[in-house]
């Protein structure tokens, strides 16, 4: 658990974060999300004392960041940047060894470590290990940046705008593979982006950021559904918000008993999909399946229903 | 896969061909009464008998005709080497047949002729090794034959009647202890200033302020005219040496090594520690804030991050500075640092022309040398990809 308590940040007497608090569960993603200089990279840099703090304490698992040199808490906490910044003169395996060799591992346990990761990122060991960063793709550099900051399994992944630098379709998939990834190794993650979709995408709590502030904390329906203020509001898009909240949910949550024509939808799908499949196909309501068993039917009169906002 | 060339003639090679045609034009040897006065011109075709003559110039021929290819660069590169050699052959059999009867104090040099030839056909072996583009070690390879040539050609005696080589045998010792001065001074001062620039450079690179006040104050080192810095040390070791006696025991004075070795050091100063500055700043900001992020000391940054990526670019100042040393050292013979310079100042005294180049040809040699073995080091050190494209 990472408790942020009434973190603050002066630049020449002006706050760049204000008396911040939040906690942050194990084994969870919170993406904070601001415009650009709303404070939200300093506040995540301020995690792993690359910004000091000017008041206010973090603990990581009660323990106080002030209570272990920065050198020492920054090896702990995995660290992943936008431009990914691995070292151009390392191979990915000696840059994702960055922080195991720091810490004094054995050569041995270090090269298990690498290809595990690179396994996991779904890039075959014997085939990038030996490669520098110049020569792979940005998404395969990206990917390697992230497998860099899990190393040495930090108790806490701070990334700062990861997926950035990448086009759409690669980022996509960045984020599906962070999402898998986190699942799978239980990791907690906090995510910095300025893009309000990424942050609805991959949070499970989404913090707001404006002028220095924490705004709003809270599950990705709430902020779509009570926006704290009219800045949370336009962050969170206007007139995309219905759409925006239809993503959230799988088609699972509203089967009804029933029969409907045409292609049946997995019950995995989100509601903005099959939404989206309705309007395509002209149907009023569309067959559930899962798993190959028919589970019955959802009707787009339900889904209406579930993206209306409160009155 | 080689790019089929559409031109018929390769565009260097024509012009090298005229020019070469045009040298030896020019007298390519020198016959004087002595060392002093001035001598009367031969053309490559007057130094010797047709006997002698014909095969050198032929050799010559075909390596000029050879450089007129298009492609084919090793055919152009071997008719370099064959056209060198020609003009060894020609002064080898040249120098006794002018010396022959021209009496005791008669000295034969080479000529304008000579020395325009021997640029243009270094040009033409050039031009065809960047067509080859071997390998660094390639590169040392064919420098350590060409310098093992040259020595199997200076010993064999062939040219041993030569003027230049005459002033050499007369001045044997002095010579190789000149040597040994000359890359006492230009390698020494180039330790030296590796010593303090390097830390200097890595202070100012951490430290804006200092590196503002450092490298304005070591670029005015940089402009302040040799001959001028070198008077300057005189009266500045002078007084160094009045006020510290224990200095003169390890050998510091007014005159002499410790002056020039001490300007040399300050003239090396800028490459080195500028480029040490630059060499760090190129480090992607990227890569070190990751470095950070990760928990790399400021220790760990610089030795394992900024100075491997900032390498090829220190080195290249040190290159900079050898080979800028290897030349100024010659100036040091006028404060009786030695080194070659000391013939060059000497031969400038007796208007002995041969006596300048004795100092002056092994200085070039010397630094051509350094920058050929100093580029190859810096491409070695280059050895992680670039951006591929």
């Amino acid at each position: 658990m990472i408790e942020i308590d009434r973190i603050s940040k002066l630049y020449d007497g002006a706050a760049a974060v204000d008396a911040v608090s939040m906690t942050v569960e194990t084994a969870t993603i919170t993406a904070i999300v601001g415009t650009s200089g709303s404070g939200k990279t300093t506040l995540l840099r301020m995690i792993n004392r690359l910004v000091e703090p000017s008041s206010g304490e973090v603990r990581i698992n009660g323990e106080s960041t002030r209570s272990v040199p920065k050198n020492t808490l920054r090896r702990r906490i995995g660290y992943a940047i936008q431009s990914h910044g691995l070292f151009p003169h390392y191979t990915v395996a000696r840059n994702i060894g960055t922080v195991p060799t720091l810490l004094g591992w054995s050569k041995a346990a270090i090269r298990a470590r690498v290809d595990e990761l690179l396994e996991l990122f779904s890039m075959e060991p014997e085939h990038f290990r030996d490669r520098y960063p110049a020569e792979l793709s940005g998404g395969q550099q990206q990917r390697v940046g992230v497998a860099r900051a899990l190393a040495s399994r930090p108790d806490l992944l701070l990334m700062d705008e990861p997926f950035g630098a990448l086009d759409p379709i690669i980022r996509a998939r960045a984020q599906e593979d962070l999402r898998r990834i986190q699942r799978t190794l239980g990791s907690t993650i906090m995510l910095v982006t300025h893009d309000m979709e990424e942050a609805i995408q991959l949070g499970d709590r989404v913090a707001v950021m404006d002028a220095g502030r924490l705004v709003q904390h809270g599950t990705p329906a709430e902020i779509i559904q009570r926006p704290a203020s009219d800045f949370v509001a336009d962050m969170v898009g206007g007139v995309e918000r219905p759409l925006r909240l239809l993503s959230l949910f799988p088609l699972s949550e509203l089967v009804e008993q029933g029969h409907a024509e045409g292609d049946a939808l997995d019950a995995d799908t989100s509601l903005r999909d099959a939404l989206s499949n309705c309007l395509w196909t002209g149907r009023n309501a569309v067959p559930v399946v899962k798993d190959g068993v028919a589970l019955g039917r959802v009707t787009m009169d339900a889904i209406r229903a579930r993206a209306e906002g409160p009155r | 896969m080689p790019v089929r060339s559409t031109a018929w003639l390769s565009p260097p090679g024509v012009l090298l061909a005229v020019l070469g045609v045009a040298s030896l034009l020019a007298p390519y040897m020198t016959l004087a009464a002595n060392r002093i006065v001035a001598g009367e011109g031969f053309k490559a075709w007057q130094v010797a008998g047709a006997e002698f003559t014909a095969p050198g110039m032929l050799a010559v021929a075909i390596g000029l005709l050879l450089g007129l290819l298009p492609r084919w660069h090793w055919l152009r590169l071997t008719g370099a080497a064959l056209g060198l050699a020609g003009m060894a052959w020609l002064l080898s059999h040249g120098a006794p047949a002018l010396l022959d009867g021209a009496g005791d104090y008669a000295r034969v040099s080479p000529g304008a002729g000579f020395w325009c030839l021997l640029v243009i056909l270094a040009l033409l072996m050039a031009d065809a090794l960047t067509h080859l583009s071997p390998g660094p070690l390639a590169r040392i390879g064919l420098l350590l034959l060409v310098l093992l040539l040259m020595a199997i050609l200076l010993n064999s005696g062939a040219l041993a009647q030569l003027s230049i080589l005459q002033e050499y045998a007369s001045r044997k010792a002095a010579f190789t202890d000149a040597t040994w001065r000359h890359l006492g001074l230009a390698f020494g001062s180039l330790a030296m200033a590796t010593a303090i620039g390097v830390p200097l450079g890595i202070l100012a690179y951490r430290r804006e302020r200092l590196r503002k006040a450092i490298l304005p104050v070591l670029s005015f080192l940089q402009t302040i005219p040799s001959l001028a810095m070198f008077g300057i040390m005189i009266p500045l070791l002078g007084w160094f040496v009045s006020v510290f006696p224990g200095a003169k025991a390890i050998g510091i004075a007014g005159v002499g090594f410790a002056p020039a070795f001490l300007a040399l050091v300050l003239y090396s100063l800028l490459p080195v520690a500028g480029n040490v500055v630059a060499g760090l700043q190129s480090t992607p900001a990227s890569a070190i804030e990751a470095a950070r992020g990760m928990g790399m000391s400021a220790g760990q940054r610089l030795l394992r991050i900024e100075l491997p990526l900032g390498l090829p670019v220190i080195l290249a100042g040190l290159r900079i500075a050898l080979v800028q040393n290897i030349g100024l050292a010659v100036i040091a013979g006028l404060i009786g640092g030695g080194g070659y310079g000391a013939f060059v100042f000497q031969g400038l005294n007796q208007t002995a022309t041969d006596l300048i180049l004795l100092g002056a040809l092994p200085t070039v040699a010397l630094a051509l040398l350094a920058a050929m073995g100093m580029d190859v080091i810096v491409e070695l050190t280059r050895a992680t990809p670039e951006e591929t494209s």
